[in-house]
């Protein structure tokens, strides 16, 4: 038993488990050393797409001489002031409108159109409004970021169910008592999926902006760079901006799965 | 046992949204919204008028309905708005193919959804912007580093939507295209893509949003022509009347697009 325990758990059982994901990743390897060979051996162009070798060496540099925690800080920071900012505006927001009927019929289209809406465009709008300071990227993630929270909301309030409902009723609950006993808990999953949408947003406007307007933390060293024709340098920032981007995703992710009611 | 069978009319009031609401006719809300946008226009002509924002910050709307009014007769807005179309729908018609083409093929084979699907799926929502320095290496300072971002920002959500509508297909309906003995070419013209038209189409719409976007991004950042590059232009003179109707007109235009292609989507077949 033990035996056919360690067979299954051995590397080809491995293989076969996560077969598909070690290829996805071998093939992501193969390629960066096909790039990692036709740029040594001239058939790319190494001021165009810069060797794979070179870039992974950029990381110490951009590491140590761009200060690249720092500006990850600086990022953050204005991502955490849009994506609160826009959850303590956009959830009470929502729970108005789900409050009252008329105006949501009213509002909820234009909410969407909101959240479809290029905001983004209009940064030199708000360089204007809150001159070239981290404020202006704040306010344009903000509102980038509210939207989905409002319509998340709504949703997550309206699907209540109604045997829920009738037992806050059955207890006599206060309108206050309802929406903080019942309805807010039952709609939190679903307020946490706008939340992410929003959080989502407001990442790709801070990053955004900061490229725009080269300033603030991450986007403006990889303008920094790109200006300085540090063609390593610029891939890696890049790079870690993914990483970092995908880091916050799965992290999102996570918390709106645990959130989620089992079936 | 009273208390839970009957509803107080305390309790009756703080669930109303859930449980009924009074009959809301078109007419009232038609009336909220026009009172809404009166509102927010007095308040912003107020503002206009009030001189608590320097200079032009706040035109007013006067102002800014002459400057709609003139832009949409220059011939130059015009020339600029063919520029960004063209790019647009170059970006959208390449990162539609190559994600059409991606999404059938991941969605088709289990073995490269799970080995390449994540990667799709962690990269769509990425801030697209921050590869435009890379574009500009690759395909130089013109139109095509603008073609090649909005294309690359099409792609993903175009290729994760069909790939989530060919597992969608309804297995019954490829049985009785078997049945029948259809090729593939009838297969994929008469069974797979009508069944994958609401998926492919919903997809082309985000597509074309994010696509648009990254486009004006792009010509906001490095351009000599098209409709970014007109707004960092009236930016740069400080037109703020002549900024706003352009915003006004783009943001239009995005939302008429983003419409058109969502009420294709949602059209019978």
């Amino acid at each position: 038993m033990a035996e056919t325990l360690a067979k299954k758990s051995g590397p080809r059982s491995l293989f076969f488990r996560y077969g598909p994901e070690i290829a996805g990743l071998a093939s992501l390897v193969v390629a960066a050393l096909v790039f990692e060979l036709l740029v040594r051996i001239g058939v790319i162009n190494r001021f165009v797409i810069p060797p794979p070798s070179d870039v992974i060496m950029a990381f110490e540099r951009v590491v140590v001489e761009e200060d690249i925690l720092g500006r990850t800080g600086a990022t953050v920071f204005e991502m955490i002031v849009a994506a609160l900012a826009a959850v303590l505006v956009g959830v009470p927001i929502g729970a108005a409108l789900h409050h009252s009927p008329l105006w949501r019929r009213a509002l909820e289209d234009w909410v969407g159109a909101m959240a479809a809406a290029p905001i983004v465009l209009a940064f030199p709008l708000f360089l204007v409004l809150f001159g070239r300071s981290p404020k202006t990227i704040i306010v344009m993630a903000f509102f980038h970021g509210l939207a989905p929270i409002i319509l998340k909301t709504i949703e997550g309030l309206s699907g209540t169910r109604k045997v829920l409902i009738n037992v806050g009723r059955s207890l006599n609950m206060t309108s206050s008592q309802l929406f903080w006993k019942i309805l807010f808990p039952s709609a939190l999953p679903v307020i946490f999926t706008g939340i992410r949408l929003s959080w989502t947003f407001v990442l790709i406007t801070v990053v955004g902006v900061e490229y725009l307007i080269n300033l603030g933390g991450l986007g403006q060293l990889i303008n920094e760079l790109a200006e300085r024709y540090d063609l390593p340098g610029t891939y890696a920032v890049i790079f870690f901006v993914i990483l970092v981007s995908v880091f916050f995703f799965v992290l999102l992710e996570r918390v709106e799965l645990w959130l989620r009611p089992a079936r | 046992m009273a208390a839970t069978g009957e509803m107080t009319a305390q309790a009756r009031r703080a669930v109303a949204p859930a449980i009924s609401a009074a009959p809301i006719t078109a007419r009232h809300v038609l009336l909220v919204r026009v009172s809404v946008a009166l509102m927010v226009l007095a308040v912003w002509e107020g503002l206009s008028r009030s001189g608590l924002f320097y200079g032009e910050v706040i035109p007013s709307l006067t102002r800014i309905a002459t400057s709609l009014g003139k832009l949409l007769v220059d011939p130059v807005f015009f020339k600029n708005l063919q520029v960004t179309a063209l790019e647009t729908f170059t970006s959208l018609a390449i990162g539609g193919v190559l994600g059409v083409l991606t999404g059938i093929v991941l969605g088709a084979n289990r073995f490269l959804m799970r080995a390449f699907e994540p990667y799709v799926y962690y990269l769509s929502p990425t801030p697209r912007i921050i590869l435009f320095p890379v574009m500009i290496m690759w395909f130089g300072v013109g139109p095509a580093s603008k073609v090649a971002l909005g294309a690359l920002s099409a792609y993903f959500a175009i290729a994760l939507s069909t790939a989530a509508g060919m597992r969608q297909i309804d297995a019954v309906l490829i049985r009785v295209g078997r049945s029948f003995r259809a090729t593939t070419w009838q297969m994929a013209t008469k069974i797979y893509l009508p069944a994958m038209r609401v998926p492919i189409l919903n997809g082309i719409r985000l597509g074309m949003g994010t696509a648009i976007i990254t486009v004006l991004l792009a010509e906001t950042k490095l351009s000599n022509q098209g409709l970014g590059y007109m707004i960092m232009q009236v930016y740069t003179r400080f037109d703020m009347p002549g900024l706003y109707a352009l915003l006004i007109v783009v943001f239009a235009m995005a939302g008429a697009c983003n419409a058109l292609i969502g009420k294709l989507a949602r059209e019978q077949v």
